[in-house]
């Protein structure tokens, strides 16, 4: 785990995965999507000590332990906001944020839309199976109106929630969908992600085939986005409006500056500060 | 002007200006009391209003003292009013006898009955039409002039006030309004008399003005926060403004967060990054905050919420105080969850109490909170220059660590030393399940048990010194309190020594960890105690019945807000007593 002994040599993906046995079942997407964020570090020439990984409660929230990395397990839905208060006190860390689809959009949504709007220099992973996995199963707000569960005999009868477009009205500054079965497809747009300053969001499809088997035919539903990126926010939302929800690609790339809020130079003492209350 | 009365010692003056809201009472106010200060006069100022943001009624309520004072006193000397609309909605804050005096201009019509009926003396003064004769100037500086006149400031020092006012930015503003101070200080020569300031020198030590949110601010820096996240909410959101550019030019920095569970998940991150970190909310924001003060105290994540105080439950009386998170911030938390309950005394304590539960927060990697109030948070008072404490937060880090490296390192002080990130071989995960020594998550009987002690350990074997309480006096009888019921607490001893009766106070600064031990010796060869707070159900009260050992009989005086406890009603209750 030390890296200090190697020094500036370039850093594998493998150094960036953890000695520990990850909770997942197998087949879980998770596994790929673990592949992928390492192999984007080492593409990245990161090292662990100046990535942190900052996740919420899930399955997928568990992967801060996987790596070698700085990690944060958080409460459920407020990984966002821990990674961003992270970010801006420590700017010069490289922040991950990852979660599943209940934790970001369902009891984290405020700070979905938020962070997009806020657009702090972070990276945003969702690993989406459209249920709620550590529960058993339970629908979250991408799972299908029709799925049948038992806390939603007959399903829910709601419309699914739409990620991409909520993060594009929102004001993210990079928006792609990856598949999980595509690891290193996946890794190159992580890598692309972090690389792009300002708040990126990647949905990864991340079957869960334990709850959700049908989830295994994603494999010849996802394909290649017909459309370059765009940067232009209409092209966008019309595109993503008419998603069939398996377009792979990164969707949009903006131009938003990053957000950091004035850190001051520490040009004055504290003590300094008083003047103001003397008589 | 009549008989001249002298006021009596430590008590002061007490002065309410009101009117309608934008006639300008609180400008007038303020204006008051930094005369008096800068003539040599310790004061402070309570701003009080209806519920409306602008508009509605307005006071400000004004003890100008030779002496410091840390409370309202319990009656009025002097009420002047520009109007009486809508005055009768806070008459219970306006408590006035046949000694006190009321100012109101006849063109108004006459004071409501709620505020005559205990024989209170009435004078008139044509305030709007004066302030009419003299072009560009305002009815509030008439007011101005007649409370100075009336209490024995004198008009050079009010002068001065107004000239730095409006001497440089707005100068057609000054001649008119400077005159108008005059025409209201001639108007009061002829008034009944009121009782006069007892004279002062100049000050000769550093003093300063201030409120308690600024005094909190203040502090959180000098203990070393470099970041804060908050969202706005009454009576708060003034030290978030003051912080804000405050941060910057210290290096540091503040994120308005989108709601109080982004603010306190924030705190926690940039706290993990090894920032100090703060957030400054009121009841209904920490009872939001709950969950994650959790995860801080299991991750072990110092951060600090400062809560300042309103009348609750839910929105309650947001612009008034009251002591009743008291419960919530000792046992609001999930689960087994020892962590640091911190409550400043005074105004100018608002500034040390919360530099020292940052210093406590960093020492022991543990969640604080710090009980502040509106009422301190919300008044402007003149203090000495409170004395510079050394406790700056310093936590234990981690400076080379290996591959052997133990997060959570069950050491015999419970405190493990940190890895910030960007250390090589330090990297570990911060987690709120529970975990071995190592951060690994476990659910075997040992490591929970384990990390349990540890984090209660770290916060019991802490030596908190001297700093815990306030104590003071002797006599067998005690009165225990914390917060602002402390000022009234000593204003109501006082009266009792002139009476000849020996009171101990103690004033807890230290909620938790509970300390019973240092309370017992406190209270050696008391008999009889009284539990003094300003709350509904005696929170605090059932606490030290819970987790102290009180000697002899123990009595609970307490009320909610918004109405202060009054010095009279606690010294009414020792006296009584005491002669049983």
């Amino acid at each position: 785990m030390s890296t200090a002994s190697v020094a500036a040599a370039p850093i594998t993906a493998a150094a960036f995965k953890s000695a520990y046995k990850p909770i997942w079942c197998p087949g879980c997407g998770d596994y790929s999507v673990l592949s992928s964020i390492t192999k984007a570090f080492a593409m990245l020439d990161l090292r662990p000590e100046n990535v942190a990984v900052v996740s919420g409660i899930g399955c997928s929230s568990r992967i801060p332990a996987y790596t070698t990395c700085y990690g944060f397990h958080g409460v459920h839905g407020r990984a966002l906001a821990a990674g961003t208060g992270l970010k801006v006190a420590r700017p010069d860390l490289t922040v991950l944020v990852a979660g599943g689809d209940g934790d970001g959009y369902s009891i984290g949504g405020n700070h979905f839309l938020h962070a997009c709007r806020r657009n702090v220099d972070l990276t945003y992973i969702v690993m989406d199976n459209h249920v709620y996995g550590m529960t058993k199963g339970q629908p979250s707000p991408t799972t299908e109106p029709d799925w049948e569960s038992k806390l939603s005999p007959g399903g829910t009868g709601l419309r699914t929630f739409h990620p991409l477009v909520v993060a594009l009205a929102s004001g993210a500054n990079f928006i792609a969908r990856t598949f999980a079965g595509d690891p290193n497809g996946t890794a190159q747009i992580i890598a692309d992600a972090i690389r792009t300053p300002g708040f990126s969001f990647v949905e990864i499809l991340s079957p869960c085939v334990t709850l959700r088997p049908e989830q295994r035919g994603w494999k010849e539903q996802a394909h290649p986005a017909s459309v370059a990126t765009t940067s232009d926010p209409a092209k966008a939302a019309r595109y993503l409006m008419t998603d069939d929800g398996f377009n792979i690609g990164v969707l949009y790339k903006g131009n938003r500056k990053p957000y950091q809020p004035p850190m001051g130079k520490g040009t004055k003492r504290v003590a300094d500060l008083e003047a103001e209350f003397s008589i | 002007m009549h008989d001249k009365v002298k006021a009596q010692g430590g008590r002061g003056v007490s002065i309410a200006l009101a009117g309608s809201g934008g006639a300008g009472v609180m400008t007038a106010g303020n204006m008051l009391l930094k005369a008096a200060a800068q003539a040599g006069w310790y004061g402070l100022m309570v701003r009080t209003s209806g519920p409306q943001i602008r508009g509605g009624e307005a006071a400000a309520l004004l003890r100008i003292s030779a002496e410091p004072v840390e409370c309202l006193d319990d009656r009025f000397d002097l009420v002047i009013a520009i109007d009486w609309q809508n005055i009768h909605r806070f008459a219970d804050e306006l408590p006035l006898d046949a000694g006190s005096l009321m100012v109101g201009d006849p063109d108004q019509g006459n004071p409501p009955e709620v505020l005559t009926q205990r024989g209170t003396r009435l004078a008139q003064v044509p305030i709007k039409k004066m302030a009419k004769a003299i072009p560009g100037s305002w009815p509030n500086m008439i007011m101005l002039g007649i409370a100075a006149a009336l209490v024995g400031l004198p008009l050079d020092a009010v002068k001065s006030v107004v000239e730095a006012a409006y001497g440089k930015k707005k100068k057609e503003l000054l001649t008119p309004n400077l005159a108008a101070v005059e025409a209201g200080f001639a108007s009061a020569q002829t008034l009944p008399a009121v009782p006069q300031l007892a004279a002062v020198e100049p000050t000769q030590t550093p003093r300063w003005l201030l409120t308690g949110n600024q005094a909190a601010g203040y502090g959180a820096l000098r203990g070393g926060v470099r970041f804060v996240a908050g969202y706005p909410i009454t009576p708060a959101t003034e030290v978030l403004e003051w912080l804000s550019p405050a941060l910057t030019k210290v290096g540091g920095t503040l994120l308005q967060a989108e709601d109080e569970l982004a603010s306190i998940n924030m705190i926690i991150g940039a706290s993990f990054g090894g920032v100090p970190s703060l957030t400054v909310t009121a009841g209904p924001g920490l009872a939001l905050m709950a969950e994650a003060l959790g995860l801080a105290v299991a991750a072990e994540v110092p951060v600090v919420v400062l809560d300042v105080m309103r009348g609750g439950p839910s929105t309650g009386i947001p612009a008034k105080s009251e002591q009743s998170d008291v419960s919530i911030a000792l046992f609001g938390l999930h689960g087994d969850a020892p962590h640091l309950v911190i409550a400043p005394n005074s105004i100018a304590d608002c500034l040390g109490a919360t530099q020292w539960a940052v210093h406590l927060a960093e020492a022991m990697q543990s969640p604080a909170i710090v009980l502040s109030d509106q009422f301190f948070g919300q008044t402007q008072a003149v203090v000495d220059r409170p004395a510079d404490m050394h406790f700056i937060g310093e936590r234990a880090k981690a400076s080379a660590p290996t591959e052997a490296y133990k997060r959570y390192a069950l050491t015999e002080s419970g405190v493990s030393p940190m890895s910030i990130p960007g250390t090589p071989g330090g990297a570990y995960t911060a987690d709120g399940l529970t975990h071995n020594e190592r951060g690994v998550p476990s659910s075997q009987a040992a490591d929970h048990l384990a990390q349990l002690d540890k984090r209660e350990r770290k916060l019991l074997r802490h030596d908190y010194g001297d700093y815990w309480a306030e104590i003071d006096g002797q006599g067998e009888i005690a009165v225990i309190t914390f917060g602002s019921c402390t000022g009234p607490v000593r204003d109501a001893l006082a009266r009792a020594a002139a009476d000849g009766i020996k009171v101990r106070l103690v004033s807890m600064r230290l909620l938790a960890p509970a300390q019973p031990e240092r309370l017992s010796e406190a209270l050696r060869g008391v008999k009889k105690v009284l539990v003094v707070e300003q709350n509904h159900s005696g929170q605090f009260h059932r606490y030290l019945r819970a987790d102290f050992d009180l000697p002899g009989e123990v009595r609970s005086l307490r009320h909610p807000g918004p109405l202060p406890i009054h010095a009279e009603e606690i010294y009414r209750k020792i006296t009584e007593w005491s002669l049983m």
